[in-house]
C-alpha cells in the first residue's frame, strides 16, 4: 500500500500534469468524437447519399414514390430498420464468425423488417397496403446490408446507430423529394392521404398545390420517377460542381513560368 | 508545288444537315395539306404552336449548355420534331398537349442525351408516346373529317377550341365529335377495333360514315400525300428506300395473310396501308438518321420489324394505332441490328474480321 501511495505524494507537480494530460486526451478524444459525427452525418445526407450517390435501394425509390405520404411511410419505415439493424449488428460483431457474417446480417434484418411489417399492418393499414410489397422488400434493400457490412460491424454501437439515423435520414429525404415532386407533378396535392399513415386528424394537411384538369400520368407511372430521380443526380452534381469550382478560385495558384533550353 | 494530299471519301454531295431538314419539311407538305382540307385548322395550329416551343426550348437548353447557339437553333432538326408532333397529335387537343409534348420531345429525349445526332429514340415519336401514355384522355379526342362535323369548324373556332375547350359558339369538344345520330365519332381504325371487340364483322364496320368510300374517309388523301413527299425524299436521295419499302411490304404480308384466312374480322391490305399514321412513319419518321439502323440490311431488317410490330399491335395491342409505338421499338433494337449486319469490307473474305 505504502508504495502505491508513495510516489504519489512525493510529486504533486507530476500529479496535476498527468491530471492535465488526461483532460486534454479527454478533450482531444471528445472533438475527434464530434469531428467523427458530424463526418457521418456529412456522409449520410449529402456526400454518400444511399439515394443520390450510392444509388442503392432503387426499386422502392422508384416504386413507391408516386406520394409523399407513400414515400414518408416507406422511409419511416427503412430508417426504423436501419437504425436498428445497424445497433444490432454493431453489438454482436466481436461474436459474428467472419465467414458467415452476410447471412447473420440478412436475418438481423429481416427480423426487423418483419417487426416492422407487423406494426404497419397493425397501425397504418392503409399504407400498409398502398406500399404492398415494398416493405417486406426492405429486406433486400441495399442500403441497409451495405451499412452493415460497411460501418455498423466494425463501429462501436453509439457510433453505428448515428449512421444508421443519418443513412435512414438522407434516403427518407431523396424518397420525400422524390415523392413530391411527382405528387405536384402527378395530381397537383401534397400530402394526399396522410390520414393513411397518420391517423384521421391528417387529413387536414391535404394542400392543393394546383388544380389539374387531367392527371400527368407520366409523373405517377415509373417512368417519371426514373426520370425526376435522374434530374435529382444532375442537380445534386451541378451544386458539388459549383462548390468545387469556388473553392479552386479562393486557392488559385500562382504559376511559375518555367525556362526550357533547347540549345544546352 | 505542293499536292493536296486526303484520303477518301474523294467525291462530297455538299448535304448540310439545315439543307436536309429544309427537304424533308417541304415534303410533308402535300399531307399536310391534305390534312388541312379533309381536318381542318387544328393541326397547323398545333404545328405552330409546337414549332414556337421546340425554339424557345431549343434556345434554352443550348444556351444552358453553352453551345453555338445559330448554329444548331436553326439547322432546322427542332422545327422537323415539332412539324411531326403537330401532324401526329389529334386536331382538337387542348394546346398545352402539344406544348408538353414538344418540351419533352426536345429538352428530355433529344438534349438531354446530347443533341442532335446522340439520341436513342426518335424525339417526335417519343413525346407522341409519352402524351399518350400520360393523358389518354386528350389524345383521343379525335375529330371526324371536316364533311361530317356538324359545326363550322373555321379559323377562329378552331383556334377557340384549342384554346379554351369551346368553339365560339359554345360548343364541346364532345359535342362536335358527335355525329347527327348522337354517336360518338372515332378514327377508322379506333372505330375497327371497338367494332371488332363488339363481335361485328369487317364489312359491318365499315358501313359507318368514317370509312367513307374507300378505305377512312380523308386519311386515305392524308397517306397518299406523305406517300408523294416521300417518294420525292428518295429521288432526292434524301433517304434510303429500303427500309420504307421493307417497312410497307411487311405491313402488307401480314395483312394480307390475315385477310386471306378470315376477311371477316381482318382489315384489308390497303386499309392498314392508307389509315392511320403508317406513310408517315414509313417515309419520315422510321428513315430517321440517328436513330435507324445504318446498313442496308440493317434498314431492310428495321422495316420488316416495324411492319410486324405495327399489325401486332393494331389488331392484338391496347392501343388503335401502332406505328409511334413500333418506330420506338425499333429505335431501341437498331444498335443491335447495326451490330449484326455489319457489311463486308472491301478486299476482306465474308466471316473475316
Amino acid at each position: 500500500m505504502s508504495n502505491e501511495i508513495a510516489p504519489q505524494s512525493s510529486n504533486d507537480t507530476d500529479v496535476t500534469d498527468s491530471l492535465d494530460e488526461q483532460a486534454i486526451a479527454l478533450a482531444t478524444a471528445k472533438a475527434e468524437l464530434k469531428a467523427e459525427y458530424k463526418e457521418l452525418a456529412i456522409q449520410g445526407l449529402w456526400k454518400n447519399n444511399p439515394g443520390l450517390v450510392q444509388l442503392l435501394g432503387l426499386c422502392p425509390l422508384l416504386a413507391v414514390t408516386s406520394t409523399v405520404t407513400n414515400a414518408l411511410g416507406l422511409g419511416l419505415a427503412t430508417l426504423l430498420v436501419l437504425v436498428c439493424s445497424n445497433v444490432t449488428v454493431s453489438a454482436i460483431r466481436h461474436w459474428v464468425p467472419k465467414e458467415i457474417r452476410i447471412p447473420i446480417f440478412v436475418l438481423i434484418i429481416a427480423a426487423f423488417v418483419t417487426c416492422v411489417q407487423l406494426l404497419m399492418n397493425a397501425f397504418t393499414y392503409g399504407i400498409y397496403q398502398s406500399l404492398g410489397i415494398f416493405l417486406p422488400l426492405i429486406v433486400t434493400n441495399c442500403a441497409i446490408i451495405g451499412r452493415a457490412e460497411a460501418y455498423a460491424s466494425k463501429n462501436p454501437i453509439k457510433q453505428s446507430a448515428f449512421d444508421g439515423l443519418m443513412m435512414g435520414l438522407g434516403f427518407a429525404i431523396i424518397l420525400l423529394l422524390l415523392g413530391a415532386i411527382r405528387e405536384i407533378l402527378g395530381q397537383g396535392t401534397l400530402f394526399d392521404g396522410a390520414n393513411l399513415l397518420f391517423g384521421e386528424w391528417a387529413s387536414v394537411l391535404r394542400i392543393e398545390v394546383m388544380q389539374l384538369d387531367s392527371q400527368f400520368l407520366l409523373a405517377i407511372l415509373p417512368p417519371g420517377a426514373f426520370i425526376a430521380m435522374g434530374i435529382l443526380i444532375a442537380l445534386k452534381n451541378a451544386i458539388d460542381n459549383h462548390i468545387s469550382a469556388k473553392k479552386v478560385v479562393d486557392t488559385e495558384k500562382v504559376i511559375e513560368r518555367v525556362r526550357v533550353n533547347f540549345d544546352s | 508545288m505542293a499536292f493536296w494530299i486526303a484520303s477518301s471519301p474523294h467525291n462530297h454531295n455538299h448535304t448540310k444537315t439545315p439543307n436536309l431538314m429544309r427537304l424533308v419539311i417541304y415534303a410533308t407538305l402535300p399531307g399536310v395539306l391534305a390534312q388541312w382540307y379533309f381536318f381542318g385548322w387544328g393541326n397547323l395550329i398545333h404545328i405552330g404552336l409546337a414549332m414556337a416551343t421546340a425554339l424557345v426550348c431549343e434556345f434554352t437548353v443550348l444556351s444552358l449548355r453553352k453551345k453555338p447557339i445559330s448554329h444548331e437553333l436553326f439547322d432546322g432538326s427542332a422545327l422537323l420534331t415539332a412539324l411531326l408532333i403537330g401532324i401526329c397529335l389529334p386536331a382538337l387537343a387542348p394546346w398545352w398537349i402539344s406544348v408538353i409534348g414538344t418540351m419533352f420531345a426536345i429538352v428530355i429525349v433529344k438534349q438531354l442525351y446530347g443533341g442532335l445526332g446522340h439520341n436513342p429514340f426518335n424525339p417526335a415519336m417519343a413525346g407522341y408516346v409519352m402524351l399518350l401514355v400520360s393523358f389518354p384522355l386528350q389524345m383521343t379526342l379525335w375529330q371526324p373529317p371536316l364533311t361530317l362535323v356538324a359545326v363550322d369548324l373555321n379559323f377562329s373556332n378552331t383556334l377557340t377550341t384549342i384554346l379554351t375547350g369551346f368553339t365560339v359558339e359554345g360548343y364541346s369538344v364532345e359535342q362536335i365529335r358527335t355525329s347527327i345520330d348522337g354517336i360518338t365519332m372515332a378514327t377508322p381504325l379506333d372505330t375497327l377495333k371497338t367494332n371488332t371487340g363488339l363481335g361485328l364483322t369487317v364489312f359491318e364496320s365499315i358501313e359507318n360514315p368514317v370509312f367513307g368510300n374507300n378505305f377512312a374517309l380523308g386519311w386515305e388523301w392524308i397517306n397518299a400525300g406523305f406517300l408523294l413527299g416521300g417518294i420525292f425524299l428518295i429521288f432526292k436521295k434524301a433517304i434510303a428506300w429500303q427500309t420504307p419499302v421493307s417497312f410497307l411490304l411487311s405491313l402488307f404480308i401480314c395483312s394480307f395473310i390475315s385477310y386471306s384466312l378470315s376477311p371477316d374480322s381482318s382489315a384489308s391490305t390497303m386499309f392498314h396501308w392508307f389509315s392511320g399514321a403508317t406513310m408517315l412513319g414509313a417515309f419520315f419518321i422510321l428513315t430517321d438518321p440517328v436513330t435507324g439502323a445504318t446498313s442496308n440490311k440493317g434498314r431492310i431488317i428495321v422495316g420488316l420489324l416495324a411492319g410486324l410490330l405495327v399489325y401486332l399491335i393494331r389488331t392484338a395491342g391496347g392501343y388503335p394505332d401502332g406505328v409511334a409505338f413500333a418506330i420506338l421499338l425499333c429505335n431501341m433494337s437498331a444498335p443491335l441490328i447495326d451490330q449484326y449486319t455489319r457489311p463486308r469490307t472491301y478486299g476482306h473474305l465474308k466471316g473475316d474480321k
